[in-house]
């Protein structure tokens, strides 16, 4: 072995051992999460992470996302070289390319050539975007990302040095390798074979130190990503809808999670997953508008706090930076937890799908149910819920006040095939009240059996789930349920995408199996079965559609409502700059519809007015919150003699035949 | 020392509603609740036990199905609960019903000294506001009634200075303890359970005071010991209303008409 090689030998080990050290000290802190199954349906796993993390499918879906696809698969690619080149430093006499057969040798370096090439192009674009056109929330051009975009440049310079050299040199063929072969002719023609090998010697320490400090880099930046983006799409939720699990109320207990250690493993290996991208900023209506809530944020304050408290955590020590609460980084104020809207915004466009809101509620959970801390005006809504069964604290004699004008019939087992799940803003709320009897309309008119439960009827409880107050929906729920087993309720017509969602989705984890199905779903059924006939000729105008979040993003019901919409009047709804799994939320969900928004621009006023962008007469909604929170955003701007919102039971029983 | 707040379990008022044949309040399906007055008055021995450290209990006469409003209180965050509770105690008048709550207040003195009672300043079905005088008057305690806020209790100087709402303005008085405070709403903003508290007060132990502890004069509790009887429960005949326009799409139209009609009313004068 020559001394090289032995040099060589002890510096690879030294920085394989560090590197081997320091992830064992960073993914041992993920093992202080709480158990979660993330290992059913391999094969769906494996599927996504081909198409999430190999294909880029998210990635892809912006701009820049084509020179992040190339940098990755170059990478890759290069992984292969870099295997080469490291083990031929150890082994030079056995480990070599040129080893192999001709055709395979040239044909690998070509590829790796011209690969290099490309990496180094993607490194300037790199540069240049975040220089000039990085979103306000990747923090353009920060030290992390200059350190590794350096590296992977120096990296890259090396390699075409080293090649060139052994290219003049006479010792590798020029032909199959036109980068280097450039670089030979341009830089290394002339020189004398004694000072070409002094260049050749320096490009490859080169090459090696700064391959093996990128390598000890990762683990303490965000580009630890590289190492755990593919799995965190290997382990994503496989559910559409990102609900948390239920609490067992039992006496010593406790509740949501206050200490970073409370969240599952997974939460954990989430916060190591971000690149930093800043897309879920982007999206997020709260950070839109100027508030303090940054998903982005969020998710890098626990990994800081996960790093702080973690090694203490794991030598039972008390932590030393409070997880909510404080205003350091690592740690999360509160009032930036009660700021989300539950939207999904921030999911759905995370490259690596780590789940934000979920981690939310988590921490709410933990400070109404273990503190009995949150926003004054939230106790008003959660003692009317627990006593009432309704947000707005209202007598349930009047559920039934909707109704005054038409008949109703009560929901019979055996006899009524629908139950018409009224909603509480359907049933109280004064504006709503007349989607409901839209709604009523359209089944009468398409002969749907149908009845209600009127003054029985109970809250679903979404407010209080989406709040964290856990306990109180857990007694809700199992109090719906039961009623619903008890009149032989199994299908279940609803207005309301919160009320759709909670009882189709939450009240599975309570073994209920009801057949939810959403007006907009029956109606565009309805419509194509031929039950329910539309004029098409609907005096309406443009009409502007909005896409609710509750019914888009966690449902996925994007063409049912449009398809209603052109039956109605005859054209096809226009979109607005955000919709369909893009769209931009009201900002009434997760309980944000009883809480004040003291900061920033107002949510709704901000997406009335990409509405009005659009010059629509109608806004056509598919959910009473977004109802109130447009016709609140209209009043604001002060066009509400020019536009009107209407829901989208309106709009079809206008155009009622 | 002990704070003792008096708390009663009543209909949930707002939720009854008249049979339209007989015209009497239909009781039956009304959900019960703490009297929303007394949420205050527990709040407020709350805060006196976390300001100098007393020990708080809650004490309720009524029907066994109390329970459920004095296991609220503890998720709350009282100490300990009473429940006053016998055949005999029922349909009680402020009288009787004063009576049995001092008796009990008497008894927890025995055990460990009283300094502070706390009553709200009314129920919503009686609307009396006589209980929480009654209480003091029977045990000779200062009694402050209408008071929004309490300024301090002195343990050692055995006195209590406190704000009352009276009429349009407030006056502050001091008086010796031990004191029967009667409160209003605006005195503080109630708290909320935390589920820890809530589950240990599911199965927390409720003290039950039958006559048989108590040992009272059958002739001075319940129906018996209660000076005034009820006849008869009716709500009061109310003109019929009448709609107006159409106050959702045209608010000004709406808020035009409706000063006309109070004008022709002689409520409103120009
Ligand atoms: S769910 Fe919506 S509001 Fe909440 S953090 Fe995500 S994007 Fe922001
Ligand atoms: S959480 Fe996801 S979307 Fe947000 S910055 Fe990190 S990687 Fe990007």
């Amino acid at each position: 072995m020559s001394s090289n090689a032995i040099i060589f030998a002890i510096v690879f080990l030294a920085a394989m051992a560090l590197f081997a050290w320091s992830s064992f000290r960073r993914f041992r802190l993920v093992a202080l999460g709480r158990p979660e199954d993330r290992f059913s349906d391999l094969l769906k796993r494996l599927g996504g992470m081909l198409v999430y993390a190999f294909a880029q499918r998210r990635v892809l879906s912006r701009p820049f996302g084509l020179n992040h696809f190339v940098l990755f698969w170059c990478f890759l690619i290069l992984f292969l070289a870099n295997t080469e080149f490291l083990f031929g430093g150890l082994f030079p006499d056995y480990v070599s390319l040129s080893r192999l057969p001709d055709g395979a040798y040239h044909t690998l370096a070509f590829i790796f050539d011209v690969v290099s090439a490309l990496a180094l192009l993607a490194v300037v674009v790199a540069f240049i975007r975040r220089a000039a056109f990085a979103s306000p929330h990747i923090g353009g051009l920060s030290r992390d990302a200059v350190t590794i975009l350096s590296l992977v440049a120096i990296l890259m310079i090396a390699f075409f040095g080293l090649h060139g050299g052994k290219i003049a040199l006479g010792s590798e063929p020029a032909a199959y390798m036109p980068v280097s072969g450039f670089v030979a002719g341009a830089f290394f023609s002339g020189a004398s074979a004694g000072s070409l090998a002094g260049y050749i010697n320096f490009f490859w320490w080169l090459h090696a130190i700064v391959l093996l400090g990128f390598l000890n880099y990762l683990p303490y930046s965000k580009h630890m990503h590289i190492l755990t983006a593919v799995p965190n799409c290997f382990f994503r939720n496989l559910s559409r809808v990102k609900i948390l699990p239920r609490e067992e109320f039992k006496k010593g207990n406790t509740f949501g999670v206050g200490q970073v250690n409370e969240f599952t493993w997974k939460g954990l290996f989430d916060s190591y997953s971000c690149t930093e991208c800043g897309r879920c900023s982007d999206a997020c209506p709260a950070t839109f508008t100027g508030k303090p809530l940054d998903p982005r944020l969020v998710i890098h304050d626990i990994k800081m706090n996960l790093l702080k408290n973690g090694p203490l955590i794991a030598r039972k020590k008390t932590p030393v930076l409070p997880l909510i609460g404080d205003d350091k980084e690592g740690s999360i104020a509160e009032e930036v937890l009660w700021e989300c809207t539950t939207c999904g915004a921030c999911v759905e466009v995370c490259p690596v799908f780590i789940e934000h809101f979920p981690r939310i509620i988590d921490m709410r959970r933990y400070l109404v149910e273990m503190h009995a801390k949150f926003p004054e005006e939230l106790l008003t809504l959660f003692d009317n819920m627990e006593q009432r069964s309704n947000p707005w604290g209202i007598a349930p004699a009047e559920r039934v006040k909707w109704a005054v004008d038409i008949e109703v019939k009560p929901f019979e087992a055996d006899k009524t095939e629908y139950l018409f799940f009224v909603g509480c803003a359907g049933a109280f709320d004064a504006r709503t009240r007349r989607t409901t009897v839209a709604l009523a309309q359209i089944l009468e008119a398409s002969g749907v059996s149908w009845g209600i439960l009127g003054r029985d009827e109970l809250c679903c409880g979404d407010s209080l789930r989406r709040l964290g107050n856990e306990f109180v929906f857990d007694n809700m729920a199992r109090e719906n349920i039961k009623l619903f087993a008890d009149r032989g309720i199994k299908k279940v017509i609803t207005q309301c995408p919160h009320c759709y969602s909670t009882l189709k989705n939450d009240y599975r984890q309570y073994g209920a199996e009801l057949e939810v199905i959403h007006h907009s779903e029956l109606i565009a059924h309805l419509i194509q079965e031929g039950r329910l006939k539309l004029d098409g000729a609907g005096d309406l105008g443009r009409v502007v559609f909005h896409d609710s979040c509750y019914l888009g993003r966690h449902n996925m019901i994007y063409e049912a409502p449009r398809k209603v919409i052109t039956s109605a009047t005859g054209q096809e709804p226009t979109e607005m700059a955000r919709h369909h799994a893009k769209s931009f939320c009201c900002g009434a969900g997760g309980g944000r519809m009883w809480m004040e928004e003291p900061i920033g621009k107002h949510i709704n006023v901000a997406r009335v007015e990409e509405a009005l962008e659009k010059d629509p007469e109608t806004i056509c909604v598919c959910c009473p919150y977004c109802m109130i929170m447009f016709e609140d955003g209209l009043k604001d701007k002060g066009v509400t003699e020019k536009v009107k919102v209407l829901d989208l039971a309106e709009v079809a029983a206008r155009a009622l035949k | 020392m002990l704070v003792v707040a008096c708390v009663k379990q009543v209909p949930d008022t707002t939720q009854v509603e008249v049979d339209p044949t007989t015209g009497t309040l239909k009781r039956e399906g009304v959900p019960f609740i703490m009297n929303p007055f007394d949420i205050h008055a527990l709040e407020e021995s709350l805060r006196l036990k976390d300001r100098y450290g007393l020990r708080a209990v809650v004490v309720s006469m009524g029907p066994p199905s109390t329970e459920v409003t004095l296991r609220k209180a503890l998720a709350l965050g009282a100490d300990e609960a009473v429940l006053l509770s016998d055949r005999a105690f029922g349909g009680a008048d402020t009288l009787a019903t004063s009576l049995v709550l001092a008796e009990a207040i008497r008894r927890l003195d025995e055990r460990e000294e009283v300094a502070v009672v706390v009553c709200g300043r009314q129920t919503i079905d009686g609307d009396t506001a006589q209980v929480g005088p009654g209480i003091a008057t029977r045990l000779g305690y200062s009694q402050l009634t209408l008071v929004d806020r309490i300024d301090e209790v002195d343990l050692r100087a055995r006195k209590v200075r406190a704000r009352r709402k009276v009429g349009g303005w407030h006056e502050t008085v001091e008086a010796p303890l031990p004191a029967m405070i009667a409160v209003v709403r605006e005195i503080n903003r109630p708290r909320y359970p935390t589920v820890p508290r809530r589950l240990m007060a599911e199965e927390a132990t409720i003290a039950l005071w039958n006559n048989e502890v108590m040992k009272l004069d059958e002739n001075k509790i319940g129906l018996k010991g209660s000076a005034t009887q009820v006849r008869r429960i009716f709500s009061p005949e109310r003109a019929k209303g009448e709609i107006l326009g159409d106050g959702l799409s045209n608010p000004e139209e709406a808020a035009h008409l409706l000063i006309g009609k109070l004008i022709e009313k002689d409520i409103l004068y120009l």
